[in-house]
């Protein structure tokens, strides 16, 4: 029908002006422009964590490398609100891919969404590269040739938080899971994590997913006596329970509080005087180096004084990262173009040097921070101290351990 | 069969509308368009000739979509042996829900069948099968009977405009049915309907089997489409959604529901970007036609045309 | 000691906690049940009133420096006036229609409300302190008790007497009562019948917004914080009796109760044990336990 003759004309016009118009070394770039769709949460739950801050990360990506490149490609970015809804996000990706003409996807917060995302780039030879979604799964057995997994996930986030957490003393541990999917995973990955190190899970209890009220499940968290309640939850589930965790005395009777998947708006948004003393791993902190001091003051700038989250720098650092591929590979073929990121090390202002393995997963430090007591900070977004740093090639889940179909064994 | 001419019209032309459509328009988003127009159709079963408001009808629409993924992903059934799978689940589930709402009338109807449809949400959320909050995903199309690879965007809407043509005509038939006159009669007074000595209770229960059971039929189709079936189709703002686009279109009349489900699809996917504001938007449509509109975009076409529609 | 294999001093804990939320679902079925009970009205826009009686304090704290206290007195009658407007301007029409139509209309206002909020202030919520003199716990023995939710508990009990108290025993809610069952009567009597219908919603508006109020300082201040709550206390109210203040008030500390022992027995049901309870209320008590079939 129309779909299959009209994309017989572009493709008979682009040869066309392939032939003409081309010299030896022009990139075959679809419809001349290389298109980025940032696909995430503009209005809801992770607004403040990606939001309308990827969309200007993925801009400025652009900008600087255009110009430290000098490179002549055509760079298109437009971005798209999936309200955290996988139907919403996978119609809209599907559009995208489509009618839109759009080459990559970036961004894409929420494990579900992500994880469709991810599917349908496969399906039409496209290219995603996640930086919002948690699951460890793009990584692993959901793994596929076009899906590049930035930032974080929630191995490295188990691994690091559990571990370190589990060393420093933190021995019996006490679960407050979210009840979805997303929460099952961080609670057994974490729990897997503690019992390798030494340490006990004494209890855990499943939280309805999302609740507003955790004060019957701090109780039991509390009469546990476990020295560490980890919060296998996230966005409004996490930044509740923290803030009755407070009013129920919980640190102050001596326990303490982890948070599985806290980021740094959600330290803003609760305050030094509830997060004092809340143990994270994130793999990014605009404080850590001058590298990620004049980057992000930069996007706060543009930002409305705001620093970056994690996933807003992974948004930057790969939106940087996929240009120079398709600069090198000399096409914009989805497929093509994330084999050409995995031969690519990377180099960054955000991570620093790192690398992309065969398994589709972005190789880079991880940080255990601990949340300043207010007395502490000296301003407004100085909330973290540095506890320990966690190398790139323990920071996540080695390939030997993973179910990715791609990696040979 | 209805005798009145201007319903042959009025189908001829949705017919011309959904066969030739997909030259310009995106085929993908007229499958949403259809899908949702049966299940708006079902509901109106209910509401526009039953009288019937279901605040819970999301229910059978997922668990429908729920139970075809699953079937198509788990066991690898063909894409027409999952949809009736699906359909036959939401029959069953209408049948137990009907049950037990029938019994009471009005508001307490609602709140019952609002009261169910929330246990069924949450029984999605925790039960393994449906994967939570991720849904069940990379649902595969399959052959159907065999022969015909659904990959194909168009051979999967020829399929989908099949299915709802199919459950449109049978609302067509039930209404214009002796069951239809007297749901019709129950609808506008109940008591006398017993009194001339119909079980009423009976009557009702069977619309609402219908009901579901093509609601149902309308989420399996769905799910295979997007390949996808989640929280969302269980979730009670799409119930309200459904009885939004029966509202906006014209409770009790044919095409209204068609007409509705296109109008607020085609709104959330060109408004997608202004994020919040689609609520607000469907929510001033609501207040609007409940205070100023209330026969809907073909109620007042068919007033104004004297003709049924 | 040990009941059920749960030692009793978390069983009480739990209990006590319990009792807050049910407190809220008291209150806020409380606005509900006046609304419906009295003038026939379904307000599906309850919970969005709930969420601008606690926005309104928020938006009272930042801008103008208004502290918690002058918040719980000022903010339900500013949000209780919206409700004056909207059943002036909107709900009067629908009187003679369905009641299913004024269930729709304030859907669509809830939406509406909702959207708005949501545009304007994001997902994440907004902090809201508690008000100096509760800050701190008190040692009960079995668990600290916040003091702040000691005083939800006290307050919305004596709000919840009081409303009893006025609807069913005084003159004013003689009358109010009498109008519902006979309006015409009642006006032939001097009475101005609409003007009490419109200050009655406004009333039940002002508990809802009273109720936001004292949940600013225990949840997030956030647009969504009615909307999933709304259908729980619909059902306190069918379970209750959709007439009756009593059977709200009841049945809204009971919920909590009950609430809280799931939450110690099986958590995972405790989203859904209101639905279970309130499908058999309907199937062997329409009417609900106080309520009297109309």
């Amino acid at each position: 029908m129309m779909k299959f003759t009209n994309r017989l004309k572009l493709s008979l016009l682009a040869s066309a002006i392939a032939v003409i118009g081309a010299t030896p070394s022009q990139a075959q770039i679809s419809d001349g422009v290389v298109k980025i769709g940032v696909l995430n949460d503009m209005s809801g739950l992770y607004a403040d964590i990606t939001g309308p801050g990827s969309l200007i990360a993925a801009r400025m990506a652009v900008e600087d490398y255009m110009k430290a490149s000098g490179s002549k490609l055509k760079v298109e970015v437009i971005s798209a609100d999936h309200q955290n809804k996988p139907d919403v996000g996978s119609n809209i990706a599907r559009q995208w891919f489509d009618t839109e003409k759009v080459d990559m996807i970036a961004d894409v917060p929420t494990s579900s969404v992500g994880l469709a995302v991810a599917k349908i780039a496969s399906d039409k030879g496209k290219l995603h590269v996640n930086s919002g979604s948690a699951t460890a799964d793009l990584s692993g057995k959901a793994c596929n040739a076009n899906t590049i997994h930035w930032a974080y996930d929630t191995w490295m986030l188990a691994n690091g938080t559990g571990k370190a957490i589990v060393k420093s003393g933190g021995t019996s541990w006490f679960f407050l899971t979210a009840d979805y999917a997303f929460g099952h995973a961080l609670e057994r990955d974490t729990e897997a994590v503690v019992t390798k190190n030494g340490g006990k899970v004494v209890g855990k209890v499943r939280t309805p997913f999302p609740t507003q009220d955790f004060s019957s499940f701090l109780l039991q968290a509390q009469s546990s006596k476990a020295k560490i309640i980890g919060l296998a939850n996230a966005g409004g589930d996490t930044t509740n329970s923290i803030k009755q965790a407070a009013e129920f005395g919980i640190t102050k009777g001596g326990q303490n509080l982890a948070g599985l998947l806290v980021f740094l708006p959600d330290v803003h948004s609760l305050g030094l005087n509830i997060a004092q003393g809340l143990m994270l791993t994130e793999t990014f902190y605009w404080d850590l180096n001058d590298q990620t001091r004049a980057f992000s003051k930069r996007f706060a700038s543009a930002h409305g004084g705001k620093m970056p989250s994690m996933v807003q720098a992974g948004v930057y650092s790969s939106v940087i990262h996929y240009l120079k591929a398709v600069d090198a590979a000399k096409t914009d073929d989805g497929t093509k173009v994330a084999a050409m990121m995995k031969e690519l090390p990377t180099d960054d202002p955000i991570f620093g040097k790192g690398s992309v393995r065969a398994d589709g997963r972005k190789i880079h430090p991880a940080y255990l921070f601990e949340v300043k007591k207010p007395s502490e900070s000296k301003g407004p977004y100085d909330y973290y101290k540095l506890v320990s740093t966690i190398p790139a090639n323990e920071a996540f889940r080695p390939l030997s351990e993973s179910d990715c179909p791609l990696v040979k064994k | 069969m209805g005798s009145d001419p201007s319903l042959w019209l009025a189908l001829g032309l949705m017919i011309a509308f959904f066969a030739l459509a997909p030259i310009w328009v995106y085929p993908i988003f007229l499958m949403k368009v259809m899908c949702f127009a049966l299940f708006a159709c079902a509901f109106n079963l209910l509401i526009g000739f039953g009288g019937l408001l279901s605040f819970g009808h999301a229910m059978f629409l997922g668990t429908a979509g729920y139970a075809a993924a699953h079937a198509a992903k788990a066991w690898a059934w063909n894409p027409e042996l999952a949809i009736l799978f699906g359909t036959v689940c939401a029959t069953g589930l209408s049948f137990v829900v009907g049950s037990l709402a029938i019994r009471r009338q009005g508001i307490y109807f609602a709140m019952i069948t609002l009261a169910l449809a929330q246990m069924i949400y949450f029984f999605c959320l925790q039960a393994p099968f449906t994967g939570g909050e991720d849904g069940i995903q990379a649902v595969p199309r399959g052959m159907l009977f065999g022969l015909f690879d659904l990959r194909d965007n168009h051979r999967m809407y020829m399929l989908v405009l099949a299915i709802f043509l199919a459950g449109f005509l049978i609302v067509w038939r039930v209404v214009h049915s002796p069951f239809g006159q007297i749901l019709k009669a129950i609808r506008e007074h109940e008591d006398r309907a017993t009194s001339l000595g119909y079980d009423t209770d009976r009557f009702k229960l069977l619309a609402f089997v219908i009901s579901g059971a093509l609601a149902g039929t309308a989420g399996a189709t769905k799910s295979l489409v997007f390949q996808l079936a989640s929280l969302t189709d269980v979730h009670w703002s799409m119930s309200g959604e459904v009885v939004l686009m029966t509202l906006l279109g014209g409770m009790g009349t044919l095409f209204g529901p068609v007409v509705g489900a296109a109008v607020i699809v085609t709104m959330q996917n060109y408004l997608a970007q202004l994020g919040a504001w689609v609520t607000v938007v469907q929510g001033v449509i609501f207040v609007l036609c409940v205070l100023a509109f209330r026969r809907g975009i073909i109620g007042e076409l068919a007033h104004a045309l004297k003709r049924p529609l | 000691m040990e009941i059920f294999g749960i030692p009793s001093q978390a069983l009480f804990g739990q209990l006590l906690i319990g009792l807050i939320n049910g407190s809220f679902y008291a209150l806020l079925s409380l606005g509900l049940a006046v609304i419906f009970g009295l003038l026939n009205i379904i307000n599906f826009t309850h919970g969005a009133q709930y969420m601008l009686g606690a926005f309104v304090a928020w938006l009272g704290m930042t801008h103008l420096g208004i502290n918690y206290w002058l918040a719980l007195l000022v903010t339900p009658f500013l949000v209780g006036a919206t409700g004056v407007l909207i059943e002036r301007a909107m709900l009067k029409q629908l009187y003679k229609l369905d009641h299913l139509y004024g269930l729709l209309l304030t859907f669509g206002l809830a939406l509406i409300i909702q959207g708005l909020f949501r545009n304007e202030f994001g997902s994440s919520g907004m902090p809201y302190p508690v008000p100096d003199v509760f800050k701190g716990a008190i040692n009960t023995g079995f668990m600290f008790l916040p003091k702040y939710r000691a005083w939800v508990i006290v307050a919305s009990l004596v709000v919840c007497l009081a409303t009893w108290y006025v609807i069913e025993r005084t003159k004013l809610g003689a009358y109010l009562r009498a109008a519902t069952e006979n309006p015409s009567l009642v006006q032939a009597f001097g009475i101005n019948v609409p003007r009490m219908i419109t200050l009655t919603y406004g009333f039940g508006v002002g508990l809802a917004a009273l109720a936001g109020v004292m949940a600013a300082p225990i949840y997030q201040v956030n647009p969504t914080m009615g909307a999933d709550l709304i259908i729980v206390v619909f059902a306190v109210v069918v379970i209750g009796g959709m007439g009756s203040i009593m059977g709200a008030i009841v049945t809204g500390f009971g919920l909590g109760l009950i609430e809280g022992l799931t939450k110690v027995f099986y958590p995972e049901a405790s989203a859904t044990v209101i639905f279970v309870i309130m499908t058999i209320v309907l199937l062997i008590k329409p009417a609900g336990l106080f309520g009297t079939q109309k």
